[in-house]
Parts: structure tokens; C-alpha cells; sequence
């Protein structure tokens, strides 16, 4: 307290000197400057893996950021191999049916929570809560036992199952908050135009949501198709590898040489699709949509 | 259309509280009925039981005649206007106002046809194709009551749709609401705790206070004949003053002097008891300046001299208070004080009397004036229960 009262006159000096100092257009040179900062530190391993993936085998190490001469053969090559092709559907398959289960069963779910008042509703969260906070990795070697008893180890179901598991809850979470932006009058007021429960929730109700929903699904396919743990361990053919395994599986021409440049071109690659998953949803991510239901 | 019949209904809460506590309403086919009294008096939760929104814990909700209480309210056949309006943010004003008919399977051309009519009627044709974001608040309002007609329901139900928006505008609503309602001549319930909008819009008002019925009529009747306190002090704006007195033989003893009282009041007080203590409540325009009341009428009334602490001129009217020592108390009174917030304006309407005279009137502020009282119209109120003793003929009204 004490020290509070003390340093308040000199606050107020510091203040001015500085933020009088600055005019706007300072200000924005500034932000301008840290975003580029953030940015850089973003892309540039990106851009460096990309460099990497245009690069021939003799010049992968010489360190330049832009490749001296320029080749397509690590692409080729990927593709030659067959399995990394194989790997790429499974992803592919198993992300996106893992994403429309999880975001389907969620929405119910976190509807349900945010609306509805049923006994056990605490338990239920904590216990979706207590799953996402699990350590995956103490899951595996019981998955591995079990999925091997029950005959679904190396499918798509047994990548599809897990994946559910632990998207769940963080699907719940974000689509219960969305859910609670949503005014309850629109539901009582659809169900006063003669709509049932159901209708209501899908013609009032999914279409606000939809931003929510679109978040979530993203969301919860990049955690599916980044996958790596549960991917490694509980497959072993190409039936049920998914990219991230295959690039792991990598061998170059001879035991002796790394790798680097088909696991780069594989890497990029493999951006390619949570980029277009994220450019073609954020259309639909519009900020705002209930504003007009009610007054405020 | 039809009838709504509110047969002793109840609703108890988990927790045992009362929402509503034994209420009976007949509803006629195409009455306009206002449910109205301060916030948490139950009037939202008898709406809401209407519409379906709400369990009848006891009791009969009979619409046209039949057995309402397990029907979902899409069953229902009623439409509901909401305060917050409600309207589907992701749906044109168009969409909007044909959402129940396509619900209903009504076919195309034949929602194209009522969803221009309704948007004719509401002087919403021009905003058919616009979104509800882009909307005043008093188009979106008109949207609501538009997505309510289309249908033609048995009945309308509003939950007091007008209280968004500014004063201006509501009372164009307000007169908005009672044309559409004389022309479509459906039933209609609805919710304020606007006691103005309450005389103005309804056929008949019901006032409740804390789940319970107090009283059931005409808005005339209700500002003539209060069945109570409560009633009393809730109609009418400026509020009725009430003053404490004790009833001794023929007169009235109050802070105002002894007030005679007039044959009629006389002959009904009479029969309830003999000396005891009473509040007695008068309506501002029951005074006058005495000295343009022509002697003739002057013995219908008593006369007091007292001195204006503010003299407010309406240009028609000139509103004059006067600081009276006593005050009346009870719960009643209580109650609509904190409702108004009066209770929390320092000095409020603690001891103060109300007085409307005419523009013609000589009165200023800081100078003594006689003022004359027309006692033929004292109400008198038992300060135990709050009721009116003087209301006999209220009582067949009551409930």
C-alpha cells in the first residue's frame, strides 16, 4: 500500500513524457514493427522448410535460406514411394470423420450443458474436462492391448475412436460458450411459431451456432491430423498409417543418407490441408451473427 | 380465436415460493386483457403458463374450451410478441415473418400472400428482404408483432413488447397495438408494468401483486373502485395520496383537518364497525382551489388552507404539493414505493400530498391557498388488510 502511495506522483510523469511524446503515426510504425517481429518468428522455420524442400540432395546442407538450384524431385520422389500417397487418404479419411463425429456429438453435448439442467451436469463436465487434461501417452500401451483383443488395431476406427475421446472435450468447451451467446427467447419464441425441439435447434439454434461450430471443427481436425502418438502406436501398415507416421518412416537411398529433403517437401505438404480447411471456415466465422436478435 | 380460462391455477417452484397463487381469469373471445403490476408479481410467470413456456404445477388452463396444461405450446395454437423481441438474427424480415408458416407446411404462394398482407398492415413492405441487424427498434418490434399475425392464432400473447423502446415511440406503438388488435379482433394477453400502458391499451386489466389476483376489471372501474390499497396506489399516475385518519362518528379526523363525510361514503362505512383507525385515499384531481368552487358545492367538500411547497404548471393543469406531517404506512404501500423507487429518493413521496388544480387557480409556490376536497370521492382502507371499505360495489369484481 505503502509503496503504491509513493510511486503514484511519479507515474503520471513517466506517462505524459512518453505518451505525449508518440504521435499516432509513430504508434503505428511501432505496431508495425512488432507484428513483422511476431511474423518472422513465425514463418520463418516455415519458409525454411519450404526453402528445404526445393533444394537438391548435394546442396540440402550448404545453409542458404534460398536454394541455389532448384528441383521438384523431392515431391516426385514422395510420391514415387506409394506409401506416403496411401498414408495422405488415411489422414484425409480418418481427420475428417473424427472431425464430423466429434463436432456433431459435441454440439448435442454442449448443448445440452449450457441449456438443459439434468442431474450429474458438474460430473459430466469435470469428467470431460479430466480427459483432456490425461496424459495420452499412459493410454497407449492399454489402447495397444486392447485394441489388439477386441481386432481394431491398424484400422481406421482404431485411430477414429481415440481421436474422439480426447477432441470431446475441447469441442464441448468451445461450443457450450458459443451456446451460452446464443438469447434463449429465439428457442422460446421458435417454439411458440409451433416449431418441435428439434426444429427449433436446427433451424434457430445450428445456424447461430454456426461460427462456433466452424471454429470447433478446425480446431479438432488440426488435433487429428497432427497426430503423431496415437498414430505411431496403435498402427503398422499402410491400411491405417496416416501421413505424419509415413513421413517418419522415411529411409533414404541408402542407410547412410537422411531424408531431409523428401521429409521437407512431405512437411509442406502436409500444411497444405489445414490451411485450406482454415481459409475456406474462416469465411463462415462471422463475428456478430446474433447481433439484431435482441435489443442490446 | 377463443376463449382463455385460467381455472384456479398454481405455480410452486422447487423451493416452495408461489409464482402464482390461485389465480382465475375468464378471458372473452377477443378481449384485450392486460396482466399488470410490479416486477416479480407473477404477471410473466400466468403468461408463460398460457403460452406453454411454463409448467401449471395445479389448476386448468382451458383455451377455446379445451384442456391446455400438457399441450406444447406449439400445439397450442397462440402466438407470443417477446420484450427482447426474439426475432431469428440469420433470417430476412421475410423469413422471419413466414418461419411459422412454413412450420405449419403452409404452402408457398399462400405464405408469399400472408406475409405481404401482415407486412401491409405494419408498414414493413420496403424491409422485407433486410435483416433484423439492420433494423431500428421499432421496426423490429413491427417484425415481431408481424411474425405473431401471420399466422392468425387463437391468440396473441405480449410480454411487454414495448418496454425497449424510447418513450417517444412507444406511445405510437402503443396506439399501434390497440388499431391492429380492434382489427384483427384476436384475444390477447398482455404483460406490463406500465400502469399507463395498462389504462390505455386494455378492454380489461388484471392487477397482481406477489402471484395473487388483486383485483380484475375495467380500467375505469379499477381508478373508480380499487378493491385495495394496492390497487389504489398502482392506478393512476400521480399516484392517489394516502393519509392516515380515524373514523369518529360522520367525519374523517386527517392531517388535512376533519373531513365530512358524504352520505353515500356514510352508508357503506357504516355497517363495518364503529371508531378506528383508517387510511383514506384521495386522487389529486379530488382537490380544487377553493376559491373557484361555487358556493353552492362548497358544503359537498371540506376546505383547508395550507401552504405550496412546489407548484408545478402543465399549461392545462397545475400540480401543487403540499407537506402533510403524517404519513400513511402499511405493506402495501410499502411495496409499490420500493417498486416506483420512491422509497430511495431522499424525501420521496414521504408526507407529501398531491393536489391537481385547475390552470385557472391563483396558487404560487410558497404562499398559503385554501384547497377544497371533494369528499364524495374519499376512498377509506382498513390499514390491517388494505382493503377498501368504501368499495361495496367493487365486490362482486374481486376475486
Amino acid at each position: 500500500m505503502a509503496t503504491a502511495v509513493e510511486s503514484r506522483p511519479a507515474a503520471p510523469a513517466k506517462g505524459s513524457s512518453k505518451g505525449a511524446g508518440m504521435s499516432e503515426g509513430q504508434k503505428k510504425t511501432w505496431w508495425a514493427v512488432a507484428d513483422l517481429v511476431v511474423l518472422l518468428y513465425a514463418l520463418v522455420p516455415v519458409l525454411w522448410i519450404l526453402s528445404l524442400s526445393f533444394k537438391t540432395t548435394d546442396t540440402i546442407t550448404d545453409g542458404n535460406f534460398f536454394p541455389r538450384s532448384w528441383t521438384l524431385d523431392n515431391y516426385a520422389q514422395i510420391f514415387q514411394i506409394g506409401l506416403f500417397t496411401a498414408a495422405l487418404r488415411n489422414s484425409i479419411g480418418i481427420a475428417l470423420i473424427s472431425t464430423v463425429l466429434a463436432v456433431v456429438i459435441g454440439t448435442m453435448a454442449a448443448y445440452a450443458i449450457a441449456r438443459l439442467d439434468f442431474p450429474g451436469k458438474k460430473v459430466l463436465v469435470g469428467v470431460s474436462l479430466l480427459i483432456a487434461m490425461f496424459p495420452q501417452i499412459s493410454l497407449v500401451s492399454p489402447l495397444f492391448d486392447i485394441f489388439r483383443g477386441i481386432g481394431i488395431f491398424d484400422t481406421w476406427l482404431g485411430l477414429i475412436l481415440p481421436y474422439i475421446t480426447f477432441a470431446l472435450p475441447l469441442a464441448i468447451y468451445t461450443l457450450s460458450a458459443f451456446f451460452r451467446e446464443i438469447p434463449w427467447e429465439l428457442e422460446k419464441a421458435a417454439k411458440m411459431d409451433g416449431a418441435t425441439p428439434l426444429q427449433a435447434f436446427r433451424s434457430v439454434i445450428v445456424p447461430l451456432a454456426a461460427p462456433g461450430v466452424f471454429t470447433t471443427a478446425i480446431l479438432v481436425f488440426i488435433f487429428c491430423w497432427n497426430d503423431f502418438l496415437f498414430a505411431i502406436s496403435l498402427t503398422s501398415t499402410s491400411r491405417s498409417q496416416t501421413a505424419t507416421v509415413a513421413i517418419a518412416n522415411f529411409t533414404g537411398a541408402s542407410q547412410f543418407a537422411e531424408p531431409t529433403g523428401s521429409i521437407a517437401a512431405a512437411a509442406v505438404l502436409l500444411t497444405i490441408p489445414i490451411i485450406v480447411f482454415v481459409l475456406f471456415f474462416q469465411r463462415r466465422i462471422v463475428a456478430g451473427l446474433t447481433s439484431g436478435a435482441v435489443k442490446g | 380465436m377463443a376463449d382463455i380460462v385460467l381455472d384456479h391455477v398454481y405455480k410452486r417452484y422447487p423451493d416452495g415460493t408461489l409464482g402464482a397463487d390461485d389465480v382465475n381469469i375468464e378471458i372473452a373471445d377477443g378481449e384485450f386483457i392486460i396482466l399488470v403490476g410490479p416486477s416479480g408479481c407473477g404477471k410473466s410467470t400466468t403468461l408463460n403458463m398460457i403460452a406453454g413456456l411454463e409448467d401449471i404445477s395445479d389448476g386448468e388452463l382451458r383455451i377455446g374450451g379445451q384442456r391446455m396444461n400438457e399441450r406444447a405450446p406449439k400445439d397450442r395454437d397462440i402466438a407470443m410478441v417477446f420484450q427482447s423481441y426474439a426475432l431469428y438474427p440469420h433470417m430476412t424480415v421475410r423469413e422471419n415473418m413466414a418461419f411459422p408458416l412454413k412450420l405449419a407446411k403452409v404452402d408457398k404462394a399462400e405464405i408469399d400472400r400472408k406475409v405481404t398482407d401482415a407486412a401491409k398492415i405494419l408498414d414493413l413492405t420496403q424491409h422485407l428482404d433486410r435483416k433484423p441487424a439492420n433494423m431500428s427498434g421499432g421496426q423490429r418490434q413491427r417484425v415481431a408483432m408481424g411474425r405473431a399475425i401471420v399466422r392468425s392464432p387463437k391468440a396473441f400473447l405480449m410480454d411487454e413488447p414495448l418496454s425497449n423502446l424510447d418513450a417517444k415511440l412507444r406511445v405510437q406503438m402503443r396506439t399501434m397495438v390497440s388499431k391492429l388488435q380492434q382489427r384483427l379482433e384476436t384475444t390477447t394477453v398482455y404483460v406490463t408494468h406500465d400502469q399507463t400502458e395498462a389504462m390505455t391499451l386494455g378492454d380489461r386489466i388484471v392487477v397482481m401483486r406477489s402471484g395473487v389476483v388483486q383485483q380484475i376489471g375495467s380500467p375505469q372501474h379499477l381508478y373508480d373502485h380499487p378493491a385495495n390499497l394496492f390497487v389504489a396506489g398502482f392506478i393512476g399516475s400521480p399516484a392517489m395520496n394516502f393519509l392516515p385518519a380515524r373514523l369518529e362518528n360522520d367525519s374523517l379526523r386527517t392531517a388535512l383537518g376533519d373531513l365530512a363525510l358524504s352520505d353515500q361514503v356514510r352508508q357503506t362505512l357504516s355497517s363495518s364497525g364503529a371508531e378506528r383507525d383508517v387510511i383514506v385515499g384521495i386522487r389529486p384531481e379530488h382537490f380544487e382551489d377553493a376559491a373557484l368552487i361555487e358556493e353552492g358545492i362548497r358544503h359537498q367538500g371540506s376546505t383547508f388552507s395550507a401552504q405550496v411547497d412546489v407548484l408545478e404548471s402543465m399549461g392545462s393543469d397545475k400540480f401543487a404539493y403540499f407537506t402533510i406531517e403524517e404519513q400513511a404506512t402499511s405493506d402495501e404501500l410499502a411495496e409499490l414505493a420500493a417498486d416506483a423507487g420512491t422509497a430511495d429518493v431522499p424525501g420521496g413521496d414521504a408526507g407529501q400530498l398531491v393536489t391537481r388544480l385547475s390552470a385557472a387557480s391563483g396558487a404560487s409556490e410558497g404562499q398559503s391557498v385554501d384547497v377544497w376536497v371533494d369528499t364524495s370521492k374519499l376512498q377509506v382502507f382498513d390499514p390491517k388488510n388494505g382493503k377498501n371499505l368504501t368499495a361495496s360495489e367493487a365486490a362482486p369484481a374481486t376475486v
